[in-house]
This record gives structure tokens, C-alpha cells and sequence, in this order.
């Protein structure tokens, strides 16, 4: 029972991780049809935000560095995902839009790209992020079934953002501009809408959440130049199986596929895990090809 | 780096097809993505390849500097290949820089017969299919007089029918999975019985009889473990269980489950690179520590615990045959002169003092032989001894490795690791097992 419970809650945390470095992806590739080859770099660039912000912030305020690093360098991995983010669709991507097999190619060199100069910079090696005082250990429920507080922290992050993106998008008047651009260009374009400056604050936002997914996945896996390389596919999977441009799908694919993940895993193999869940989805995607969620046609 | 080669690249990428935006294009596009792994490592392979385009500009700078149309008897030209890019740079670059040390050491005593040692440096890009060109290109158009290099077995082996073909010298610096004997490559890591052998016999003397085996699924974790079982059921353990998860997978919360599941006494760790970060992370946020739970790993040294956390990885054993903690006057100076030349917070672990002996064997055979000929050299490799960091080392003639005495390690808080047990004298490399009797199976027929 307890086994069960803590298959329960990996499965969720799966679940949670996938939400997380899709959710940018899901606006980048899902509402602006951009295939970005280069979003788990940003991811890796969050990732060495959390890194900056633990070995520089305790030499600025002290002790109390070691705690608040983590919150500090959220913010700080937003930003610089973000401003990477605005480079690269100042410069490469705003001159693709249309030609989604170019965009694949060449956002993959600037991954290669960038995972290079992660390497100038902070050396081949992995580097190391402790993790803060207060989310080491875990909840314990029984004595069989305890929560990891990193893995806690990781699903009310991914809530957070899902949240925050959910009230940006229909909520706010700028949230309503992008999506008329995404709807209709042209129409939107004709209106008055400055369709150029949604494109690139779409993208901003898109990569900057990326950066949050790395910073907090910081707590849990590797922090090395090739780490974005380890959850780009996944990140795709989970877009494509929701439904492209659809919010509500892209929770359900990352719950379904981090739920059935931590089942087949525990019933089979990892290697074997991994196999039988991109079969399911391939299935899955044969018999509705457009993902969970469809778009409805106009 | 090379920014005229991405700039290229990228114009000629933008030049591609121009085609209309339909929904039913991305989304298959986007499938595709999805779908790659499915397809092997194709993505990871092609990656690889533009890695190495732009890689290359760098090292064929230092090639071209250092290497004059012709080795005019002033110069002994000598290889270095290693991946310098990829996935595999996190550990490679390392291990090269403990070579050019050792380079550098000679030239500075002298050189090698009286001539300067000159190095010519290729990187295989984490890429086996490069590496076996890279070898190629150092035997027959630099004319390198030995080569150091690979790390992965995978490597290893693409490169071995090269320098088997052009009979040339390969210098091998890592431990791995044994069961291979090249006329052609010297091994100066442990092979299974100086390491993981040892190190089984020494769970067993503690009392461990539960064993989980737990490996990324590729050649050495299999091997090892099809090893490993042999053993155990030769000693009247149990292996509780067998998991391997893909190379670079990073989400352990199942395996951990099974872990608890299964109750073993000890967990077997043959996991590589990245993905001991996620396990030993999300093993401590389990809350399991070293205490509750005895992990033993052969693929984490003191490089690896840097980039994992000293703290996540405090009191967990490695099996290893050297440590920088290691107690000898010869390490003393290998450790000092390797930080005064890359750093004061750089490490030394197993495979950069493996690496070191390589070179310094190599160039002691030349001394002997009098020449950098191939067949000479190997002949004078044969019983050559060597008072190396770990200790002493005596070149095998026979199957071309060495022996090298085996440490069972515990990391300390400050991530170096603490030799806790070693057997008495260097253990006799034996690559096929052949003086175990449980090991039937794997000696050479």
C-alpha cells in the first residue's frame, strides 16, 4: 500500500518535471509553431543560473545566501533565459517563421552552439548545487512512505507556473493580444495588434520558463553543457501528445505520460519503461492524430 | 571557438527549403522530434558530427602549431585523441590534460632518446565512428610514434581494428569490463579482477549478502554484471534484483521504490555520468543515506563526486585503485604538480593517474628499446616496472596489462575519498578470468 502510494507520488513528480520543461515549449512550439532544437539549452542555462547564484550570493550577504539562493536564482534564470530567448528570436528565428523544417535545423545549432559555450565556461566537468536546508529530507507520512521536499518543491513550482501562465494567457489584455496573433495573424496584424513585438515577447516568456524548469530541476539531476540534451525529447513528447497550442493538453500528457511512466517502470524495466510509454504514444497519436486535446478547425 | 563555422552553418540552414505553414506540417514535425530517441541515437549521433565540425577548428589549431610537415629526428611525434566535445568531454578533457602533464614532464627531464616529445592532439567528439578516423588520420598522416586516448569501451573498440591493421600503439586509460587482450593496446586501467572482483570479495567478507545490481544499459554495466552474478551465486549470495536504466537518464524516484522494495544489503553501482547526479540526489532526497543503505560504485571517482555534491555522496564506497588521498611519496609530487600546472582546485582520480602511467611507461620503453619501433617497444614493455602514485605497477608481456593493486574507498565530506581497505601486493591482471574457477565461462577458448 504504501509502495503504491509512493508509485502514486513519483508518478505525479514525473508528471510535474515533464509539466515543467514543456510548459515553455508549449507556448514556443505549441502556440507559435517555432520547433525549438535549443530549448533544452535554456533549460541547462537555468540550470547554471542556480549554479552562479549559490557560489555568488553567499559572498554577498552571507550565510543567509545558502537559503535564499534558490528563490533568488529563479528569478535570475528567468531573466537570462529570457534574454537569450529575445536574441535568438531577434536574430535567427523571427526570419524562419514560416519554414518549420529551417527553425528545426537551426535552433539545433544553436544548441550545439550553446552547449559549447557552456563548456568554454564553466569547463566540461558537471558542477554541483547544493540544495538549500530547508528542502533537504522529506515529509514523512508513515514510516514507509516519506515526499522529498525537492520533489514537493518541484510540483508546487510546476502548479505555480501552470497557474501564473493560465491567468497571463485569459486573463490579461496582453495575454488576449497573444492569443489573437496566434489565431489569426493577419487579422490581428490589420487590427492594430504590433504583431512583431507579441512574437517576441512570446518567445521571451517560452524560454524564460525554460530557465525556471532548469534552476529547479538543478535540485534533482546533473548540472553539466549536455544536460539540456536529456530532457529536450521528453519536453517534444509531451507538447505532441497533448495537442499543439493546447495548455490543458500538455497537463494531461505530462500527468498521463509521468503517471504511466512510474507504473510500466516499476512493473518492467527503465530501459523497457521508456520503450513501452513511446509506444503508447505513438499508438495513442495514430489513433488521434492532433494529441489529446484537439484544436478545433475554423 | 569557431564562430565563422556556426555562422555558416546557420546561413546555409536558413537557405532551405521555403515552405508553406500548415498545422499538419509542424505537428508532424514536432512528432518527428518526439519520436528520434525511438530511432537510436541518430539525434545524438548527428549531433556529434556538427559538434566535431566546429571542434575542430580549435584542436586543428593546436595541431597545426605543433606539428611541422615532418618529425626531421629533432621531434618524436605523439598522439593524443580523446573527445574534447560531446557528452563524454565532462570526463575525457581531464584525463588528456594528466597526459600532456606527463608529456610535458618528459620534455622538461630531456625528451625521449635525447628528442623533445611533440604532441599532436585529436578530438573524437564523443563519437565512436570519428574516433576510429581520428586514429587513422594520427597513424598515417601525422605518424604519431604511440597514441593516448579513448575512454569509453565503445570508443575502444572502433579504434582497435585500426591499430591492429596498422599495427600502431594505443594506450587505453581506463578501468573496463576485461574479457579483451589486443596485441596492439596497453591497458593501464583495472580490468575486472583488480577491480570489480575485489571489490565484490570485499562486500562478501563484510557480511553483505543481498545484492541489487543496478548499471546504465550499455556493454561495460552488462558485462560487469554478468561477472558479478557468476560470482555471487559462486559464493552463495543472492542478487535481488537487476536494473539498468538508458545512458543519461536522469529520474530514479522508480528505482529507488524498488530499492526500498527489495531490501538489499548492498546496492552495486554501475551507473556512468550523469545519471549518478540524479540517483545519489534523489536517493539523499529520499532521505536514504550512506547509513541506511551501503552503495559501492566503480564509475564515481573524486572528479565525478565534485560534480555530483561531497555532501549528497558522503560515506558511500567506491572500488578504485588509486585516490588522491593515496599514500605514497610518488603521488605526493603527481598530485602537487598536477594542481601547480591546471589548478589548485582541480582533483586526481584513478583514470588521470592511469593515464599518467601510460605515458611514462610508454616513454620508459623507448629508453629501453632505444627506438619508438613498434615490435621493439612491446618487447621492451614486457616485466617493465614502474613506482607509480598507487603504488607499483609491472607490465604484463603477455596480455599488456598491468598490475595494479585494488582500494576499496569511502568518500569523505570534502569529496575526496578514503582508501578503507586494499589488498596487500598489486593484484596480476587477468583480463578472461582464467584463474577463477566460477568464471568458466568467460576464459578464452
Amino acid at each position: 500500500m504504501e509502495l503504491f502510494l509512493s508509485q502514486v507520488f513519483n508518478g505525479l513528480s514525473v508528471g510535474s518535471i515533464l509539466l515543467l520543461v514543456a510548459i515553455g515549449l508549449a507556448f514556443s512550439f505549441g502556440l507559435m509553431g517555432v520547433i525549438n532544437m535549443a530549448h533544452g539549452e535554456l533549460i541547462m542555462v537555468g540550470a547554471y543560473s542556480a549554479y552562479v547564484m549559490q557560489s555568488w550570493l553567499p559572498t554577498v550577504i552571507g550565510d543567509l545566501g545558502n537559503d535564499l539562493y534558490l528563490p533568488v536564482a529563479l528569478v535570475l534564470a528567468f531573466l537570462m533565459a529570457a534574454l537569450i530567448g529575445i536574441v535568438l528570436e531577434r536574430v535567427l528565428i523571427r526570419r524562419l517563421y514560416g519554414r518549420p523544417l529551417d527553425t528545426l535545423l537551426a535552433t539545433w545549432g544553436v544548441s550545439l552552439f550553446l552547449q559549447q559555450a557552456a563548456r568554454s565556461i564553466f569547463g566540461a566537468p558537471n558542477v554541483q548545487v547544493v540544495a538549500p536546508s530547508w528542502l533537504r529530507g522529506g515529509l514523512e507520512i508513515t514510516s514507509g512512505l516519506t515526499l522529498p521536499y525537492p520533489r514537493l518543491f518541484i510540483l508546487a513550482l510546476a502548479i505555480t507556473c501552470l497557474v501564473g501562465v493560465y491567468v497571463y494567457l485569459f486573463r490579461t489584455y496582453r495575454g488576449r493580444l497573444i492569443r489573437a496573433v496566434m489565431q489569426d495573424r493577419q487579422m490581428a496584424g490589420a487590427l492594430g495588434v504590433k504583431t512583431s513585438q507579441i512574437d517576441v515577447s512570446t518567445f521571451a516568456l517560452a524560454s524564460g520558463l525554460a530557465g525556471v524548469a532548469g534552476c529547479a530541476l538543478a535540485l534533482l539531476g546533473p548540472i553539466g553543457p549536455s544536460l539540456g540534451t536529456f530532457y529536450i525529447v521528453d519536453a517534444f513528447l509531451v507538447v505532441v501528445l497533448g495537442g499543439v497550442g493546447q495548455l490543458l493538453g500538455t497537463v494531461a500528457a505530462a500527468v498521463g505520460i509521468g503517471v504511466s511512466t512510474a507504473a510500466i517502470e516499476y512493473q518492467t524495466s527503465a530501459s523497457l519503461g521508456k520503450v513501452l510509454v513511446f509506444l503508447l504514444v505513438i499508438l495513442f497519436l495514430q489513433w488521434r492524430p492532433a494529441g489529446i486535446i484537439a484544436r478545433r478547425g475554423r | 571557438m569557431g564562430s565563422n563555422d556556426s555562422d555558416r552553418l546557420l546561413s546555409s540552414l536558413t537557405q532551405g527549403m521555403n515552405q508553406r505553414w500548415s498545422r499538419r506540417r509542424i505537428l508532424r514535425a514536432g512528432a518527428g522530434v518526439a519520436m528520434l530517441p525511438a530511432f537510436g541515437g541518430l539525434l545524438a549521433a548527428c549531433s556529434d558530427d556538427e559538434a566535431t565540425a566546429g571542434a575542430d577548428a580549435t584542436t586543428a589549431a593546436e595541431g597545426t602549431a605543433a606539428a611541422p610537415t615532418d618529425a626531421s629526428g629533432d621531434t618524436i611525434k605523439v598522439g593524443i585523441l580523446h573527445s574534447f566535445s560531446g557528452t563524454m568531454a565532462v570526463s575525457e578533457v581531464s584525463v588528456a590534460d594528466a597526459e600532456k602533464m606527463a608529456i610535458d614532464e618528459i620534455n622538461k627531464a630531456g625528451g625521449v632518446l635525447g628528442k623533445q616529445l611533440e604532441t599532436v592532439i585529436e578530438d573524437g567528439a564523443s563519437d565512436w565512428p570519428t574516433f576510429a578516423e581520428k586514429a587513422q588520420k594520427l597513424i598515417s598522416s601525422d605518424g604519431v610514434a604511440v597514441t593516448f586516448g579513448c575512454w569509453t569501451s565503445a570508443s575502444r573498440k572502433a579504434v582497435l581494428p585500426v591499430y591492429e591493421g596498422e599495427k600502431a600503439l594505443l594506450f587505453y586509460p581506463v578501468q573496463y569490463e576485461g574479457l579483451e587482450s589486443s596485441p596492439y593496446i596497453y591497458y593501464m586501467g583495472a580490468t575486472t579482477n583488480q577491480q570489480i572482483v575485489p571489490s565484490i570479495e570485499y562486500l562478501l567478507e563484510e557480511g553483505k549478502t543481498k545484492f541489487f545490481l543496478l548499471g546504465s544499459d550499455y556493454v561495460f554495466p552488462r558485462t560487469a554484471n554478468t561477472i558479478i552474478k557468476a560470482q555471487l551465486e559462486a559464493a552463495g549470495a543472492e542478487t535481488v534484483a537487476e536494473e539498468y536504466t538508458p545512458l543519461g537518464h536522469t529520474e530514479y524516484s522508480t528505482v529507488i521504490s524498488k530499492i526500498q522494495a527489495a531490501q538489499p544489503d548492498v546496492v552495486y553501482n554501475t551507473l556512468n555520468g550523469d545519471s549518478n547526479v540524479a540517483f545519489f540526489k534523489q536517493l539523499q532526497a529520499a532521505g536514504i543515506t550512506a547509513e541506511d543503505l551501503t552503495t559501492l560504485s566503480v564509475s564515481v571517482a573524486e572528479e565525478e563526486v565534485r560534480g555530483i555534491g561531497a555532501d549528497v555522496m558522503v560515506g558511500h564506497l567506491t572500488a578504485w585503485n588509486y585516490y588522491q588521498t593515496v599514500d605514497t611519496p610518488e603521488n605526493e609530487t603527481f598530485v602537487a604538480s598536477f594542481k601547480a600546472m591546471f589548478g589548485e582546485e582541480r582533483v586526481t582520480a584513478d583514470p588521470h593517474e592511469a593515464a599518467y602511467i601510460g605515458v611514462k611507461l610508454w616513454a620508459m620503453a623507448v629508453e629501453k628499446a632505444g627506438t619508438t619501433e613498434v615490435e621493439a617497444v612491446k618487447e621492451a614493455m614486457a616485466g617493465l616496472e614502474y613506482q607509480a602514485p598507487e603504488g607499483l605497477v609491472t607490465v604484463s608481456g603477455e596480455n599488456h596489462h598491468i598490475s595494479k593493486t585494488v582500494r576499496i574507498g569511502q568518500i569523505r565530506e570534502d569529496g575526496l575519498i578514503d582508501s578503507i581497505w586494499e589488498t596487500p601486493a598489486p593484484v596480476e591482471p587477468d583480463p578472461y578470468l582464467e584463474t577463477y574457477e566460477w568464471a568458466t565461462e568467460f576464459h578464452r577458448t
